[in-house]
């Protein structure tokens, strides 16, 4: 059937594609989840860290930029956690909205200033350059790398979500906060550490996607409205759902891209909108008590 | 930690409505008041996908303002430059007409969005004033949409596709070959690609396929598996800010060696795709490697005053503007409908190319050289800026400058009373 061939070479792309949204979805899903907070502000980190990959990497190496990069981005998030967002989690929520947004508006700026509005010069690392085949179906060699990266990062996410005594609290604090602080934990060292994981999750996508996508100022407005797709057809406070929503997302435009390119973008949108009318809380969404 | 009750998970898709409006916002006029001066409006995308090339505009047209008041203003006038954002139609039709409202501008500049400057268009006219579009490449605006007050120093689309398009036939990619398409959906967009079909129909290419893009696509790779699949003999990209750049990345990340070629471009997105990444052949209005005195100081002046190498689109603002002080100290006058008659009569002005150009009286677009340009092999790129070759000016120095230009037949304007 080789008809066939093409339609499900996109389904895979659209599959591999779609771990660039999970990473950035993950951090977004899990800031709402515990602290309320819809950071606006998540594309930015993502930007700064692919910045962050462009500078460091002449110096260090991509190898380097990969970890140093997400690190630096981590403890910007945790100043800006404890010194802004903090301020916001018990206040109405439009009050965080309208500081998240004016925060990625600031950087978005900030990056204009001190790089330029054109996109910055950054490539593959030689070694990592060129094709996989896998019978029928030829790969980017660096995308397969990238995939592997994600895979391991999403794994230890769970890991420590579900297996380690921080996971428990955290999850815990999702559910119930008042619980929790009424057995005499306080929340606020976990939302810090959440908070960084979260930016420092979005930044190591900045740096995977740097050598193959413009780096330029906008690239967080970019990615972060189809994070958010991804987090609302997932369904907020389930992990697996917003790693499927990433996958299911990745390959309705790989199949829109097959049969009408034109809808790439908006086949995204649309899937979004029957599964709010099917399933408002998202495919897998739990109810979160405090968010009804 | 207790929670507010208008909390909800609703807030959370209220917010990713939010998140689209990020990249809708426009920043505020920025003006430098004084009186008695002669106020030049200027509007360009500086955000989204065309704001890495607004930014040279704005920069440009800043040079430009800087040396026309360094050496006396024009008529003895102080020379105020209004500096504006259009990130969407909508809001450079409004924009333009504040500028000519409220800041009595004498012309205005810009623009690189066809769509936007469609909608400025209708603005200057009913207002009676006179723009120069600097980047917008739309066949129809010196077409079915011409307006008596635009004029266009960036060249139109069958200028790029006929001025590149010497070289695809020279390379034998055209006659009997199988090209297939990637194109920006939206008016620049779909207007190139009639002009590509026409111009390779014309030459014996038979399309294989086209894909429209969105604006704002930064993963290119379903598409690349398209054209992997297709297996055409040129690939030839309608593609406009920074989809140029993620697409030359991508191509270059899934080997694919299929010819490469661009029915319109912009320097910086190839300079920003990064090393080893550029390939094919595309047409250009101006480059930095031009042996011009004119090219040779601006590349100068520009370097100084903004530390960066100035490309195509730096180059439509800064001569556009010293096209409008000339054209009012030649006219003693800045009534729009004065300069619009003296651009109609055919006035020479220098473009820092081998040859002047004028506006073609017809449908006000500026006749002039072009060029296209060849990326070099990798190991021959010494820096980051010299990473290709050009062509001789296109038309060659014996021709017509209107020979790459549309004809009558292929996009006619009737300017309307």
């Amino acid at each position: 059937m080789p008809d066939l061939i093409p339609l499900l070479s996109q389904i895979l792309n659209g599959l591999l594609a779609g771990s660039y949204y999970l990473m950035i979805a993950l951090g977004l899903s899990m800031i709402f989840s515990l602290g309320g907070i819809v950071n606006l502000a998540h594309g930015a980190f993502y930007a700064i860290g692919a910045y962050l990959a462009v500078t460091l990497a002449d110096r260090i190496g991509f190898g380097g930029a990969l970890i140093v990069s997400p690190l630096i981005v981590a403890l910007i998030g945790m100043v800006v956690e404890r010194f802004l967002l903090r301020r916001f989690y018990n206040a109405d929520p439009i009050l965080g909205l309208l500081l998240t947004f004016g925060l990625a508006m600031v950087t978005e700026q900030t990056l204009r200033i001190l790089y330029g509005a054109a996109p910055v010069p950054f490539s593959i690392p030689p070694e990592l350059r060129g094709q996989v085949f896998l019978g029928d179906f030829v790969y980017s060699r660096y995308r397969l790398i990238t995939l592997g990266i994600t895979a391991v990062a999403v794994l230890g996410l769970w890991i420590l979500l579900t297996k380690t005594a921080f996971g428990k609290v955290v999850r815990a604090g999702v559910q119930n906060p008042d619980m929790v602080g009424a057995l005499g934990i306080s929340l606020k060292p976990y939302m810090t550490a959440v908070v960084m994981i979260g930016v420092g999750l979005a930044a190591l996508a900045g740096v995977l996607i740097a050598p193959i996508a413009g780096v330029h100022p906008a690239m967080g407005q970019e990615i972060i409205t189809f994070a958010f797709v991804v987090v609302v057809i997932g369904g907020l406070g389930s992990f697996w759902g917003v790693v499927a929503a990433a996958a299911i997302v990745g390959m309705t435009r790989g199949v829109a891209a097959h049969f009408y390119p034109a809808a790439t973008e908006a086949s995204v949108y649309l899937l979004m909108v029957l599964v709010l009318l099917t399933r408002p809380r998202g495919l897998f969404g739990e109810r979160i008590q405090k968010f009804e | 930690m207790p929670f507010d009750k208008s909390l909800s998970r609703r807030t959370l898709i209220k917010a990713s409505a939010g998140a689209a409006a990020l990249g809708t916002l426009g920043a505020p006029a920025i003006s430098y008041a004084q009186a008695d001066a002669i106020k030049i409006g200027h509007i360009t995308p500086r955000t989204g996908f065309l704001g890495p090339l607004g930014e040279y505009a704005a920069q440009a047209a800043q040079l430009a303002a800087e040396e026309i008041n360094a050496a006396g203003g024009i008529m003895g006038r102080k020379l105020e430059l209004i500096l504006d954002d259009s990130p969407n139609p909508q809001q450079a039709s409004a924009k333009a007409e504040r500028l000519v409202q409220r800041d009595k501008i004498v012309a205005l500049l810009g623009e690189i969005s066809s769509a936007s400057a469609l909608a400025i268009a209708q603005v200057v006219q009913r207002e009676k004033v006179l723009f120069i579009n600097t980047g917008a490449n739309s066949d129809a605006l010196r077409g079915s949409d011409c307006q008596r007050f635009m004029f266009h120093i960036e060249a139109q689309n069958s200028m790029y596709v006929k001025a590149v398009g010497r070289s695809l036939i020279r390379d034998g990619l055209v006659s009997g070959k199988r090209w297939y398409s990637l194109t920006a959906d939206y008016a620049f967009g779909h207007d190139l690609l009639n002009v590509a079909k026409r111009y390779m129909a014309a030459n014996g290419g038979n399309h294989a396929g086209d894909d429209l893009i969105p604006t704002d696509l930064a993963d290119f790779s379903p598409f690349l598996l398209k054209i992997r699949q297709a297996r055409p003999d040129v690939v030839c990209l309608n593609l406009a800010g920074t989809q140029i750049t993620n697409f030359l990345k991508q191509y270059a990340e899934f080997g694919l060696t299929f010819p490469v070629a661009g029915f319109g471009f912009d320097t910086a997105l190839a300079w920003g795709a990064g090393r080893g990444n550029f390939g094919g052949t595309w047409p250009v209005v101006w480059h930095h490697l031009i042996d011009t005195p004119g090219s040779k100081a601006f590349v100068t002046g520009f370097q100084k005053k903004w530390n960066r190498m100035p490309e195509n689109q730096a180059w439509g603002d800064y001569c556009s503007l010293k096209i409008v002080a000339q054209a009012i100290t030649e006219t003693k006058s800045t009534e729009g409908i004065k300069i619009v008659e003296h651009f109609e009569k055919g006035a020479k002005f220098d473009l820092l190319k081998t040859r002047e150009g004028y506006f073609r009286a017809k449908d006000h677009q500026m006749m002039m050289e072009m060029y296209a340009i060849t990326a070099l092999p990798a190991a021959q790129i010494r820096n980051q800026h010299d990473i290709f070759t050009s062509s001789p000016p296109v038309p060659a120095a014996n021709e017509s400058l209107e020979v790459i230009a549309a004809t009558d037949d292929e996009n006619k304007c009737t300017f309307r009373a």
